[in-house]
């Protein structure tokens, strides 16, 4: 080509370099100049991360990263675990869980159950965060403001043990019509449609925060929104909220229990749900706490960081799809798949973290029965792993079905990392032990809720976690009339013990219910459960105290301290 | 000219109408919507959300009520941030992707266009080589590849030095953009280099650069002068169409370092499916890019006096 | 002026016959070429480029024959070998299937050498690792053994030798029973486990022991036949055998990388080759139409390629991927394939066109039309072979995007569907584990480099072979 290029010889290269060179500090300067304007651009937005250092101990303060945003923090609406998280730790609603997750008083001092009513007595010294009293009313208001119909939400039903909240929420009667009444502003009493001895256990719940009616009134329908559109009745207050970037959590100044919020400041200086990231925020000194993958626990070993693990009290099954044209209908098909899945070899050596647990029943180990755990008292059932006895059952539910070949099987789940690591597995244990060809349908979120409740699969990966601490949480998710029984699964043996799990007294008949339950359940491979979920996480050595949390706040940071000797 | 310019945006808002029809329908086809949930909601609390949303009227009424409002600049309320105006999440984040896809825009160009031309200087020399190895590399690596190890390599530096020399993620200081925007930048930097220097070697050959020679000008004058503004002149065309990658490619790099970007709601409201978020972030994305384009065509008119724009 | 001339000549049909060819033309100093042969003559000479063309043959090769020469399954798992780096030891040791244990039955013999008496009870495999401690159920000073002292141990784990001040590593179990059995992802290492005793308040006290010891990898007689390993007859408990060869080692769940590269490059370079190849021949389809039929139909089908262009790309693609879905059991190759297709095919068209509109105006056509050439014979002489450089070229240039988007769609989890192996979603898998297990995401991103590097360099060597303006320089 050309090679008599002028630009060749060795020194008009040079010269011709070094000019360039004077293009390029030229560049640098514009460069430099440029990232300035920028630099201010970007704080006249507002929209910075604040100064994340994992334990600040000068300013008593720590940073910590949150998984996903909170889409609002109005607490008659909220659903998912990080609004949980966030209002763990700005509000307190009449009671709350312990350090030792019993349950205790809260802006009630004490509180009464029985089968007619719920009287809780609130203490004088519970304030908003801008110096009011908490009283009754706000309870009032916000439980009502839940069962409108026009919130719409989604957890109005956990609010229907109160007198006539179900009409309300369904818009047959006004919402004064509420069996709630407010003797003196210090007392709340309930009126209970049914006897339900455990409506203390339910109030821990965000749904039953309270709600100032004037203020709420102020934001005009922007409650729960940004920082300023709420009002606290917690030990933090949010000072500084920027969506989705950073939320920064101060003390609340009008809080009257000095036992909790002794951090003067709680930043969660990240919000990303990429795990890798997260851990180099932790390996950068950003944040104080992390959790941990399969993939990195060598890692974290190396670094020889203190590691810690518990389990989140949920469960996660596989469902059967029992709608009648389902070939998922037939017992034996489902007990073939009970007797091929081993969930020791899932946990042990596909999601190889130390919190997860096999699953032996729906029921978590963390709940408690009469007086010790529920699966103490009522342990669970379990199968042998048998390749031989699963190709018997498949067998003989060829025969019943009058299938000559098995047809493939759908199995519907997440978009997840994790939940295809799972179906992947089971597609090939299936596919070695019984011959079963298992298609793996893969969904996106809204998708996969549109399947579900269509029925459009046979084998559904499904879990769930605890909205209360009494296992009706998960007891009532396989009665006929349980919208979220996705399979469809429908026995009178069942609704009948959960219709005695719900509405009996005694504790002791409530929990053999249960046990029978969880026996149904097996006896009948309703589902099939696959392990208890659990979190690795590691903790700054200087951040104590750190409470986690299966219903509620999952991380607790509230009775949380710095010790700087360590 | 003014009628030029008049015909090209009448033409764009007509493209943008067509991105936000293509949008609404593509969307409305998927199966599901944002208004199912987890646990499951009762037929009431269901219908009364549709209404407050307007996904009980028919879908063409529903058409007919969003172009109405977008036409007044208004992409209504999140389904997810249930509180939130659209406005507000495009208003909040997309200047942190521009910020950054301008930073990757000027690194990529600056980049380009110095490497192309020292490449073109020293050609096949050591610099080249050197150069057009780091090129190859840097569009030849997936860049969530590169996203990825950058941010280990920065931890690692930091871990090294005992303090933060640069923040492993997040937003806020001018130190926050220097990495994610040359991880943004780098392969529509390697591709301008690419540009560069063959534009460079071009035009060496050209005949107004050998009268330049004939006529005695230092080579200085004829390197600055004539070689390298006419070498990048094709390297600013190719600009607009980068523009266009990289402020909607951004979601790599706002995943990997935590940036609160328009990219990342974007991701995140399609598993939602977050109608309103979705259409807004489409539309708004669309029309940046179509004006960004227009704008760049009446600047490259305006630039290169060849392509004077015929009214 | 004068009157035309009365004798006008009249053509007729025979006029425009062919004239007969001549035998003795004059010679051509040069032989004659095609364009091709000139093309390919030029291309050769770009080593750069030849060389690339032979390695995008090779890699084609590879994923195709490959599944011949290395038949193992793609998606079996073997879980005894998860995550092995390419060659790491597989010798296994033949041993009793696991049965449960509820604690020592015996009494055991305790190591003194630590307060709590850890000790280790049977042997350390991968099946399981079995430990036992003393009891410290004892009150302050001499007080007789009582259960309301015993507040529970925590058992840690970790890979690395510990120093005094070292956190013990990985917490297993809290119990409050003097022996553990430890059966998680076991690998033949070394190990060092320390038995930590806890207090009322569940708090960590200062006692605690610590036992170092290295797990046997082990595997049953029944396993061993079932995955084909006891090569030639029998096997008997303690016989050391090797597991499965996995030169490329294997991933997070034990699946052998070599055949998944091998199917993943099926999958990627399906789609990077065929995806280019299909939206640029419906542009050019729709350009050459646009340009060859001029007028008000160009303009309206130019204004409807202007507005498909504007769509934002990525959004779209990820929008599309969505409305297409997935079914069960696909792959969601065939949706990827087709949103690539909706939505690149304006830019291929839109340059077609160009060239078609440069071409008609050329004087060898116009020329050609004088010698009343029909329009196929235009189309199919001129128009084609003169374009085709250009089509070539770009279908070439859009491969490595094409490769590149399908590896962007897997890391946001919108790639293809599980099990199917693309080298995208290998590399997302990848670097979950760059740091421990980096053979994971090196081989998949090697291979992804290397062809998007070939086709970039061959692209280059293309355009420039054929590049009819560089035909006489030399």
């Amino acid at each position: 080509m050309n090679s008599k290029s002028p630009s060749n010889s060795h020194t008009s290269a040079y010269s011709l370099s070094r000019q360039l060179g004077v293009y390029f500090l030229l560049a640098i300067v514009f460069v430099v100049g440029l990232l300035l304007v920028l630099n201010q651009l970007a704080g006249l937005m507002g929209t910075a991360t604040q100064e994340a250092q994992a334990v600040d101990i000068a300013n008593n303060s720590i940073s910590a990263a949150l998984s996903e945003e909170p889409p609002q923090l109005d607490s008659s609406k909220t659903t998912d675990a990080s609004s949980g998280l966030v209002l763990g730790h700005v509000m307190e609603g009449l009671l709350r869980m312990d350090l030792k997750d019993r349950l205790g008083p809260a802006i009630a001092e004490r509180w009464d159950v029985t089968p007619t009513h719920a009287t809780f007595w609130l203490r004088k010294d519970a304030k908003w965060s801008d110096g009011q009293p908490i009283t009754a009313a706000d309870f009032i208001f916000a439980w009502q403001l839940a069962l409108k119909p026009e919130t719409g939400s989604e957890y109005a039903s956990l609010l229907y043990p109160i007198e006539n909240a179900e009409a309300i929420n369904s818009g047959e009667l006004p919402t004064s019509a509420l069996g709630l009444s407010a003797p003196d502003p210090q007392t709340l009493v309930v009126k209970l449609a049914r006897p339900m001895a455990f409506f203390d256990k339910l109030v821990v719940f965000p749904t039953f925060l309270p709600i100032r009616e004037d203020f709420y009134k102020a934001t005009q329908g922007r409650f729960g929104s940004d920082a300023e559109e709420l009002l606290y009745s917690g030990p933090y207050v949010i000072k500084n909220w920027v969506h989705g970037a950073s939320m920064l959590l101060e003390r609340n100044p009008h809080y009257w229990d000095s036992t909790r919020g002794k951090l003067a400041q709680v930043n969660f200086a990240y919000i990303t749900s990429d795990a890798t990231a997260t851990l180099n925020f932790f390996k950068d000194k950003r944040i104080a706490l992390a959790g941990l993958q399969a993939e990195n626990l060598t890692e974290a070993l190396r670094l020889k960081w203190p590691i810690r693990r518990f389990a989140d009290g949920t469960v996660f099954y596989m469902e059967f799809n029992h709608r009648v044209d389902r070939l998922s209908r037939n017992l034996n098909f489902r007990k073939a798949i009970q007797h091929s899945l081993d969930m020791e070899e899932l946990v042990y050596k596909v999601t190889k973290l130390p919190g997860y647990m096999p699953g032996k029943s729906l029921f978590p180990e963390w709940l408690i029965g009469v007086e010790k755990p529920l699966r103490e008292e009522y342990p669970a059932s379990t199968v042998d792993i048998d390749r031989a006895e699963a190709k018997a059952y498949l067998e003989l539910a060829q025969k019943e079905l009058g299938l000559k070949d098995f047809p493939e099987i759908t199995l519907l789940t997440g978009d997840n990392p994790v939940s295809n690591i799972q179906s992947e597995w089971l597609q090939e244990v299936l596919k070695k032990t019984l011959g079963l060809t298992i298609k793996i349908d893969k969904q996106i979120f809204k998708q996969r809720l549109a399947k579900m409740s269509s029925g459009d699969f046979d084998l559904l990966l499904g879990g769930w976690g605890p909205d209360y601490n009494d296992p009706l949480t998960f007891g009532d998710l396989f009665a006929s009339w349980n919208l979220n029984n996705r399979g469809r699964y429908s026995s009178e043996t069942m609704d009948a013990l959960i219709l005695t799990a719900q509405s009996a007294t005694a504790t002791p008949d409530r929990m053999e219910a249960f046990g029978d339950i969880q026996q149904q359940l097996f006896d009948d491979v309703v589902i099939l459960p696959m392990y208890e979920r659990g979190i690795t996480y590691v903790v700054h050595p200087q951040l104590k105290g750190v409470k986690r949390r299966v219903i509620g706040a999952s991380i607790d940071y509230t009775y949380a301290y710095i010790d700087p000797d360590a | 000219m003014l009628r030029y310019t008049l015909k090209r945006l009448a033409l764009g808002i007509l493209t943008v109408w067509f991105i936000a029809t293509a949008t609404f329908f593509g969307m409305h086809a998927v199966p599901g919507d944002p208004l199912s949930s987890d646990k499951s909601t009762t037929a009431k609390i269901r219908a009364n959300l549709e209404a407050k949303y307007g996904l009980d009227k028919p879908l063409l009424t529903q058409y007919a009520i969003y172009l109405k409002n977008i036409s007044q600049g208004d992409f209504g309320i999140s389904f997810t941030q249930e509180n939130r105006q659209v406005n507000d999440i495009i208003k909040e984040h997309f200047p942190i992707s521009a910020i950054l896809g301008i930073l990757a825009i000027v690194f990529a160009a600056l980049g380009g266009i110095l490497w192309g031309a020292l490449t073109a200087l020293y050609r096949n020399r050591w610099p080249d080589s050197v150069i057009m190895f780091l090129v190859i590399l840097g569009i030849s690596v997936p860049s969530f590849v590169i996203a990825a190890i950058s941010q280990m390599f920065l931890v690692n530096i930091n871990a090294f030095a005992g303090t933060t020399i640069l923040p492993v993620g997040g937003w806020g200081t001018v130190w926050h953009m220097i990495v994610p925007a040359m991880v943004l930048g780098l392969s529509t930097m390697a591709y301008l280099t690419r540009l560069m220097r063959s534009s460079m070697l071009e035009i060496v050959n050209t005949d107004y650069i050998r009268t330049a020679q004939s006529k005695g000008l230092p080579k200085t004058r004829i390197f600055s002068r004539h070689q390298l503004r006419n070498a990048i002149l094709p390297v600013i065309t190719v600009l607009g169409p980068a523009i266009a990658g990289i402020t909607t490619g951004g979601f790599v790099v706002e995943i990997v370092f935590a940036i609160p970007g328009l990219g990342r709601y974007f991701v995140e409201a399609i598993q939602q499916l977050d109608y309103t978020v979705i259409m807004g972030t489409t539309v708004f994305y669309g029309a940046f890019l179509v004006f960004m384009v227009i704008l760049v065509d009446l600047l490259y008119g305006w630039i290169d006096p060849r392509v004077r724009i015929n009214p | 002026m004068s009157e035309p001339s009365t004798t006008t000549w009249h053509p007729s049909p025979s006029d425009f016959a062919p004239k007969p060819k001549h035998k003795s033309a004059d010679a051509i100093t040069r032989p004659a070429m095609s364009y091709w042969q000139d093309a390919w003559r030029r291309l050769k000479e770009n080593k750069r480029a030849l060389f690339s063309l032979y390695l995008i043959i090779g890699l084609v090769t590879f994923t195709l024959a490959g599944p011949y020469l290395w038949t193992i399954d793609p998606s079996a798992q073997d879980l005894d070998q998860i995550g092995i780096t390419p060659g790491a030891n597989r010798n296994v040791t033949i041993a009793p299937a696991y049965q449960p244990w509820y604690g020592p039955t015996n009494e055991l013999y305790y190591d003194d050498d630590n307060a709590l008496g850890l000790t280790l009870v049977g042997d350390a495999t991968s099946q399981a690792v079995r430990l036992a401690w003393k009891s410290t159920l004892r009150g302050p000073g001499s007080a007789p053994y009582s259960d309301q002292f015993n507040h529970g141990y925590v058992i840690y784990r970790t890979l690395f030798a510990l120093e005094p001040s070292d956190a013990f590593g990985l917490p297993l179990m809290e119990t409050k029973n003097h022996f553990f059995e430890d059966r998680l992802d076991l690998q033949p290492t070394d190990y060092y486990y320390t038995v930590v005793a806890l207090d009322s308040q569940g708090l960590e006290t200062g006692q605690f022991a610590t036992i170092a010891l290295t797990v046997k990898r082990v595997i049953t007689i029944l396993e061993a036949q079932q995955r084909g390993l006891t090569k030639n007859g029998a096997v008997v408990e303690g016989d050391q055998i090797e597991l499965a060869l996995h030169p490329f080692g294997t991933d997070y769940l034990g699946r052998d990388m070599l055949a998944r590269l091998i199917y993943g490059g099926q999958v990627s370079l399906f789609i990077g080759i065929f995806a280019p190849l299909l939206y640029v021949l419906l542009g050019v389809i729709y350009g050459s139409i646009a340009g060859f039929m001029g007028g008000g139909i160009d303009q309206l089908m130019m204004r409807f390629a202007d507005f498909a262009v504007a769509l934002p790309f990525l959004l779209f693609m990820i929008l599309l991927k969505v409305i297409f879905g997935i079914g069960p059991g696909e792959s969601g190759v065939l949706p990827m394939l087709v949103a690539m297709v909706i939505l690149l095919w304006p830019a291929p068209a839109r340059l077609v066109r160009g060239q078609i509109l440069q071409i008609r105006e050329e004087s060898y056509v116009s020329a050609s039309q004088l010698l009343g050439a029909s329009t196929n014979y235009l189309i199919f002489r001129h128009m084609i072979p003169n374009t085709m450089g250009v089509i070539l070229v770009t279908i070439t240039f859009q491969v490595p995007s094409a490769i590149f988007t399908e590896a962007f769609l897997s890391f946001i989890g919108m790639g293809v569907a599980p099990p199917t192996p693309s080298w995208g979603s290998m590399c997302n898998d990848g670097i979950k584990s760059m740091l421990t297990r980096p053979h994971e995401l090196f081989f998949p991103a090697l291979f992804i480099s290397i062809t998007v590097l070939a086709f970039n360099l061959l692209g280059d060597g293309l355009r420039d072979s054929l590049d009819a303006r560089m035909r006489n320089r030399e």
